[in-house]
């Protein structure tokens, strides 16, 4: 996959990807619209279908609301890559089908309006701009196949398949 | 056989295997779900898979604390979907919103036990360790997969053992051993660790005292909190539950991957200031600084314990002008003890707000939010930015001693001077 690039720090946590006050909508369309908000009041309508988040330690943490993921994927972010991941965000974006790469460099190969390649079968991951790239640990078979699936729903549905 | 922790059994045990190694993922049968609010997402990909029934009604709790009673016409929509699917499916355990906090609510109904592997829609799952359980937070889409198959991939977690030893001195309290901890780990410090709390600070403690340590787990990115049964564990649940169950431990010679001791003797009061939990200092550092709410509550402070201590200050005080200070006890049950013990109309006499049991202003819902500018003191457990309320805001993070003291003094108080 490829995408524009948006650069953020450490410890991005769920209530800045999707506050608490947004939760009783059960509808991703009007979460999407908030996505970020706290954090960059602008990312709704900057992001585009496509788009890639980088980011430093840690993202994801605090409430184990899918919600944050779902907002994501839904405003169009097609990966997150990270320098590490909170464990509950980390599953529920698998689970949802949104890519999560996990790269300590990343975050230090990037800036804002970047374009990135990404290779998730292969774990590499390209600057189109600087050329430079990265490797990074490979998720292990079935997880690759719930996100190939689309998240675990599809991915449930077709084991139950007889 | 090698030498297991507590994390490698129960994840052994739950997918019938002898044994199982750390970064070892296992196909584990769940003995536990919960859900709140959210079992409305949950049922959504539950529909979504096609599958017909849950796999065990009785191995399913379901509750409503976050949004109670419903504040909008979504969350009234949302409940409502739930109590159908409820009725549809005779879902035995089902206490809609009258009981109070999940996490206080599991434990107090005797749903908890020793060894058990609990999951729940929810990150402060990791309260239920106080009781000897494996529990740990997952999303809404996995928890449909548990409610279809009753199986969860779970990778076997390294574990982490904190020691404890001295007596916590007057005016500090569990909230301020958990504080310092996370100060000193970070917030992602225990990520994906099962965190023991051992030694004799623990042993002394409470159920409601080790719920804190527990709870707050996951601040320092913990997959599990554990506190090992023990006499404390067995009289809190004489009463509670007539299940049998298996205490399980660690193997004294199993290995971990990190062991911190702690001396918490000379621990002073400790608040955590915006916007991250690990941003913790003593209370001297922040005294002074004016606040505008208190907030005395939630799944971490919000039972007898934590009440008889906010009303150890507000006693014969006055919350100060201009402070809003909102009470709200955990549970029916704690509620019933407050009120029993005179601590509601000692609360409402100082001029405290006191709020039917659930998760009050916790996560920015309702019931308590925070204005852009303004600044609060809270027993809960996040303070980030726009947690409660406004992104604005402020939330400073601290026990229901400190908290107290704060509401009394319009300012961040330290509590050992309020103190007979
Ligand atoms: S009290 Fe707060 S932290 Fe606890 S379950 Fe409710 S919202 Fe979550």
């Amino acid at each position: 996959m490829i995408g524009r690039v948006w650069v953020y720090g450490d410890h991005v946590n769920t209530d800045l990807i999707i506050p608490g006050r947004y939760l009783d909508d059960y509808d991703p369309k009007n979460l999407a619209k908030h996505v970020l908000e706290d954090l960059d009041p602008e990312f709704s309508r900057k992001v585009a279908y496509g788009d890639i988040i980088i980011a430093g330690r840690n993202f994801g943490c605090g409430s184990s609301r899918e919600q944050a993921p779902v907002a994501l994927k839904t405003a169009g972010v097609s990966a997150v890559v990270a320098g590490s991941f909170s464990r509950i965000f980390y599953r529920n974006a698998i689970n949802i089908g949104l890519p999560v790469i996990e790269c300590k460099e990343a975050a230090d190969m990037f800036k804002n309006g970047d374009r990135a390649l990404i290779n998730i079968e292969k774990g590499i991951l390209i600057n189109e701009g600087s050329g430079k790239s990265v490797k990074f640990a490979t998720l292990p078979d079935f997880l690759l196949d719930i996100i190939k699936s689309n998240g675990l729903v599809n991915y449930t549905k077709k084991r139950l398949a007889p | 056989m090698s030498q297991m922790t507590f994390a490698q059994k129960v994840l052994a045990r739950a997918a019938g295997k002898e044994s199982a190694e750390p970064g070892e993922i296992v196909n584990a049968r769940i003995d536990l779900a919960m859900s709140h609010e959210n079992a409305a997402l949950v049922l959504k990909a539950f529909k979504e898979i096609g599958a017909k029934h849950v796999w065990d009604r009785d191995k399913i709790i379901l509750l409503f604390d976050h949004r109670v009673p419903a504040n909008t016409m979504k969350a009234a929509e949302g409940h409502k979907t739930v109590r159908d699917f409820v009725k549809e499916e005779a879902i035995p355990t089902f206490y809609d919103m009258r009981e109070g906090i999940c996490h206080q609510v599991l434990p107090e109904k005797g749903h908890a036990r020793p060894g058990m592997l609990i999951v729940g829609t929810d990150s402060h799952t990791t309260t239920y360790g106080a009781l000897g359980a494996f529990s740990t937070g997952i999303g809404a889409t996995e928890m449909a997969s548990v409610w279809t198959t009753g199986e969860l991939w779970l990778k076997v977690p390294e574990t982490f053992r904190l020691g404890f030893d001295g007596k916590l001195p007057t005016g500090t309290m569990a909230k301020d051993v958990i504080l310092h901890v996370i100060g000193d780990l970070g917030s992602d410090g225990a990520d994906y660790k099962c965190v023991e709390y051992v030694g004799p600070t623990i042993d002394a403690m409470s159920i409601a005292s080790r719920m804190v340590l527990c709870n707050m787990a996951i601040e320092m990115g913990a997959k599990a909190g554990i506190c090992f049964p023990d006499d404390v564990t067995r009289h809190y649940l004489h009463g509670r539950t007539d299940v049998p169950f298996t205490p399980v431990t660690s193997d004294p010679e199993a290995s971990v991957e990190k062991r911190i001791d702690y001396d918490v003797s000379r621990l002073g009061p400790q608040v955590s200031c915006p916007h991250t939990v690990d941003n913790v200092r003593p209370v001297e550092d922040v005294e002074g600084t004016p606040i505008d709410q208190a907030v005395i509550g939630s799944c971490t402070n919000g039972r007898i314990e934590d009440l008889i201590a906010a009303a150890s200050i507000l006693s014969g005080r006055d919350v100060a002008d201009g402070v809003r200070l909102i009470i709200v006890p955990a549970s029916r049950e704690v509620y019933l003890e407050a009120a029993d013990l005179g601590l509601i109309s000692c609360f409402v006499r100082s001029g405290a707000v006191v709020l039917n049991p659930g998760c009050g202003p916790c996560l920015g819902a309702h019931q308590g939010l925070l204005a852009p500018g303004e600044r609060a003191i809270s027993t809960t457990n996040r303070n980030f930015k726009g947690r409660m309320g406004s992104p604005q805001a402020e939330v400073y993070l601290a026990s229901p001693l400190t908290v107290a003291a704060s509401a009394v003094e319009g300012a961040i108080a330290d509590p050992r001077r309020l103190l007979p």
